[in-house]
């Protein structure tokens, strides 16, 4: 003996007219039949036959209205009845009369129940610290530099292709794929040289189609390769953002563990000079909102190289945000030493005492000049360079404002739901009782990245900007 | 699973060991009552599934193969090991044609922890590294560009192994497939694209949402071979992906196989499928269904009697009403897994 029961359409369904039968008492029905019709306010559906055997009883008559979800609505017997476990009437008590505001039918409020058994297949949770990753039991450190060891005036530029190119040369299966990386060198010259040294099996270009070799590279990653997909800049990663989202960061959470996504999305972000609104914004906020991606934003060449290799090793998808004002400005790294600088740590750039000051990316400098300026006017900055921005390192930030007891946040992208917000939020969680002013914010001007030159000036984050912003919390 | 390679001919010829057909792979006795038992459990599966939705144990969005088994199971038995398979969201039986137990399928569905990805994916999001599957993805289209990139992974590790990459008639209206399809040929990759036109993007027909309904001809202008295929018809579907996988393999690039078929169901379970008429639907029933029509076969072979078949019915439903017992009963996931498998621990 089976109960048919009335089925759910929609996963909001409570409710539903049985409109007509198809079926009478004594037919045979098989696996696939149209038994009746079933109306709900929005559509007309018909109800399939699961089991097999001859209809013994009609429950609900047609034209009944307001039938209940799981409320048995025939009877079959036959060949099969009793191998359907799933329609034993008492796994599926009708709710009580009245309860409408239970969305919920009775059979998964049943079954939501059951508590951890820990029978499955996979118990626990394959080693991995039931926290955030943020939540680091170790303190995270930048590596010791060996007496003795050589600093090498080094640009960015050169930086990043170092990097890249000794992590090519250690793993063979990391692999550079972009537009123009190869013959061309790079669309800014970062991956000058790679085609020579490693081949165009190992440095690919691709054609002018972000969305589609960001989903390649993706692939290529969940088949294990560790791609790094450079976009010519993060404005054209719009198109790609999909994969980098939806295909990257989520694939590991949607296999339960199994389908890992090593790959690094790196390129320019963020203002470069009079390009215009569609070729000038600051993606920082966007990508460090999404659990699954790293998101690492380095201001000096040192840091870039370090976190590059560290990006490139790690075995989470890293959006790796690089900026064009950058590239080729000179700064000391460290040479011939496997220079690693892992992700998740900020760092103090500058020790004061007044006000903390924090940044990243090409904002990092800004803040060291402004910091200069105001020690002319007295006030002595701490300014942190952020580094990371997923995991954030606001233990750096929070040590640092309950020294100073005053925070200024800088970033080039937008203020609302931006970086700065968030630094202020965790301020605001971890020491609130520090604070002596309320926290200030620079940012780009709440508007698309204007052409005009002077418009261009007055829409960016700039050191009197920042200057003003300091002065105001600490009311000097 | 993994047969010989197809010659690129296909001689018709027959001989005493039951050979019916096709190419240096016998169509044996053996082979087509799998077929069966495959389809079968694909379609008693999905039934299943259906009910279980109606019972409001499966949640959000469920997408049903009922009508196109005919695909997954002639495309997947010509699968080597190691071979990858991709596809969108209507998975479930992508992933029983790959091998994956219909328990971990069934109990995924149910958002248990013993399902597929401990609960975690659901119906539209499911995973076997083991069974070389890739998902199950949500976004249209989004799984060509990943297939492609699988057959990337294979061209440059030179494994000798093939991405078959399933998407629909509406996914062949995205951008993304065309950007793919360009790369997989400039770069010569293998995979398979096999499109599974079931007449319906959702609820827009292909004539509606289409400028060219012939979508075997979509990868002329990226200089892919295509052809058009009764996607009813579990061994033309074999014969045809057989072909299709060994142009791949030998490194002469993609190759695109369009697959004809109809899905019986709505688009989900929340469809009530109004754009087209109950005739319809019961016309393809009664005259192209892929289960009936290999029955028949299998009965005018003389290979299977009644009693043949009704064991291997008896067998299908069992392993159904087993899995859909365990999918039920199963535990949901415990609360500490909600911050798992976010991040991979980095190596120190």
């Amino acid at each position: 003996m089976t109960d048919v029961l009335m089925p759910a359409l929609s996963p909001t369904m409570e409710e539903g007219t049985l409109a007509k039968w198809h079926v009478k008492v004594g037919d045979t029905v098989r696996s696939g039949d149209v038994i009746a019709e079933i109306e709900t306010d929005k559509a007309t559906m018909e109800v399939e036959a699961v089991d097999e055997g001859v209809v013994e009883e009609i429950l609900v008559p047609e034209g009944s209205e307001e039938v209940k979800v799981n409320t048995p609505i025939a009877r079959l017997s036959g060949e099969g009845a009793g191998a359907a476990p799933q329609s034993q009437p008492t796994a599926a008590p009708a709710p009580p009369e009245g309860e409408h505001l239970d969305a919920e039918p009775p059979v998964i409020a049943e079954s939501r129940s059951s508590p951890s058994g820990g029978g499955g297949p996979r118990s626990g949770g394959g080693g991995q610290p039931p926290h955030t990753s943020e939540e680091k039991s170790q303190p995270l450190r930048d590596p010791e530099l060996p007496d003795g060891v050589k600093l090498v005036k080094t640009t960015l530029r050169d930086a990043l292709r170092d990097a890249m190119a000794e992590e090519m040369r250690a793993d063979e299966n990391v692999f550079l794929m972009g537009e123009e990386v190869a013959q061309y060198q790079g669309a800014y010259k970062v991956s000058r040289g790679l085609l020579e040294e490693f081949g165009d099996r190992r440095v690919i270009d691709t054609p002018i189609t972000e969305y589609g070799f960001a989903g390649l590279g993706v692939g290529a990653a969940m088949a294990g390769l560790k791609p790094i997909i450079e976009f010519m800049t993060f404005n054209f990663a719009m198109q790609a953002i999909d994969h980098i989202i939806n295909s990257a960061a989520k694939t590991l959470y949607m296999s339960g563990g199994q389908i890992k996504c090593s790959v690094v999305f790196r390129g320019p972000n963020g203002a470069a000079a009079r390009v215009g609104a569609q070729h000038s914004q600051d993606y920082s906020a966007w990508y460090a909102q999404v659990p699954g991606l790293k998101v690492v934003a380095p201001y000096d060449a040192a840091d870039a190289k370090g976190l590059l290799k560290a990006a490139i090793r790690d075995p989470n998808p890293v959006v790796f945000l690089e900026h064009e004002m950058l590239y080729g400005v000179e700064f000391d790294v460290p040479a011939d030493i496997d220079w690693v600088v892992p992700i998740g740590k900020a760092k103090v750039r500058r020790e004061g005492t007044d006000v903390t000051i924090t940044a990243h990316s090409r904002a990092v400098g800004l803040a060291l000049e402004a910091a200069e300026k105001l020690a002319g006017l007295g006030i002595e900055a701490e300014v942190i360079d952020l580094r990371t921005l997923r995991p954030l390192d606001h233990e750096t930030i929070v040590e640092s404002v309950k020294k100073t007891n005053r925070l200024v946040t800088v970033e080039e992208g937008w203020g609302p739901m931006g970086v700065g917000a968030e630094v202020i939020a965790r301020v605001l969680e971890h020491a609130f009782d520090y604070l002596d002013a309320p926290p200030g914010r620079v940012h780009q001007e709440d508007v698309p990245m204007p052409y005009a030159a002077n418009l261009e000036a007055l829409s960016l984050p700039s050191v009197d900007k920042i200057v003003k912003a300091v002065r105001a919390v600490t009311y000097k | 699973m993994a047969r010989g390679q197809a010659s690129s001919t296909s001689k018709r010829k027959k001989n005493d060991t039951g050979v019916i057909g096709g190419n240096t792979d016998p169509m044996t006795k053996d082979t087509l009552l799998k077929f069966y038992r495959d389809m079968l459990l694909i379609r008693r599966f999905e039934e299943r599934a259906g009910q279980l939705y109606g019972m409001g144990l499966i949640g959000g969005f469920c997408h049903l193969y009922i009508g196109q088994e005919a695909i997954a199971v002639g495309v997947q038995s010509i699968k080597e090991a190691g071979d990858q398979v991709i596809t969108g969201y209507r998975d479930h039986g992508h992933m029983l044609a790959c091998g994956m137990d219909p328990r971990e399928v069934m109990a995924e569905l149910t958002g248990r922890f013993t399902g597929s990805s401990k609960g975690k994916g659901g119906s539209m999001h499911m995973f076997s590294t083991e069974a070389d599957f890739y998902g199950g993805h949500g976004i249209v289209g989004g799984q060509v560009s990943l297939g492609t990139g699988l057959a990337l992974a294979n061209h440059y590790k030179g494994n000798k192994k093939v991405a078959f990459t399933y998407f629909g008639d509406g996914a062949a209206n995205q951008g993304q497939v065309y950007e793919s399809f360009n790369m997989a040929t400039i770069w010569k990759l293998p995979v398979v694209y096999v499109i599974e036109n079931n007449q319906y993007a959702m609820g827009t027909s292909i004539e509606r949402s289409s400028s060219e309904t012939h979508l075997y001809k979509r990868g002329a202008s990226f200089r892919i071979p295509g052809e058009e295929v009764d996607g009813m018809d579990v061994i033309a579907v074999q014969e045809a992906a057989r072909r299709a996988a060994a142009h791949a393999r030998s490194g002469e690039g993609p190759y695109i196989l369009e697959m004809k078929t109809y899905r019986y169901r709505g688009h989900s379970m929340s469809d009530p499928a109004k754009y087209r008429t109950r005739e319809e639907v019961d016309e393809v029933r009664k005259t192209r269904d892929p289960i009936d029509h290999l029955q028949e076969l299998l009965e005018k072979k003389g290979w299977a009697d009644e009693a043949a078949l009704k064991a291997i019915d008896a067998e299908v439903k069992r392993i159904v009403a087993d899995a859909a017992e365990f999918a039920r009963t199963s535990p949901e996931p415990d609360p500490s897994e909600l911050y798992t498998d976010v991040y991979l621990e980095a190596a120190q």
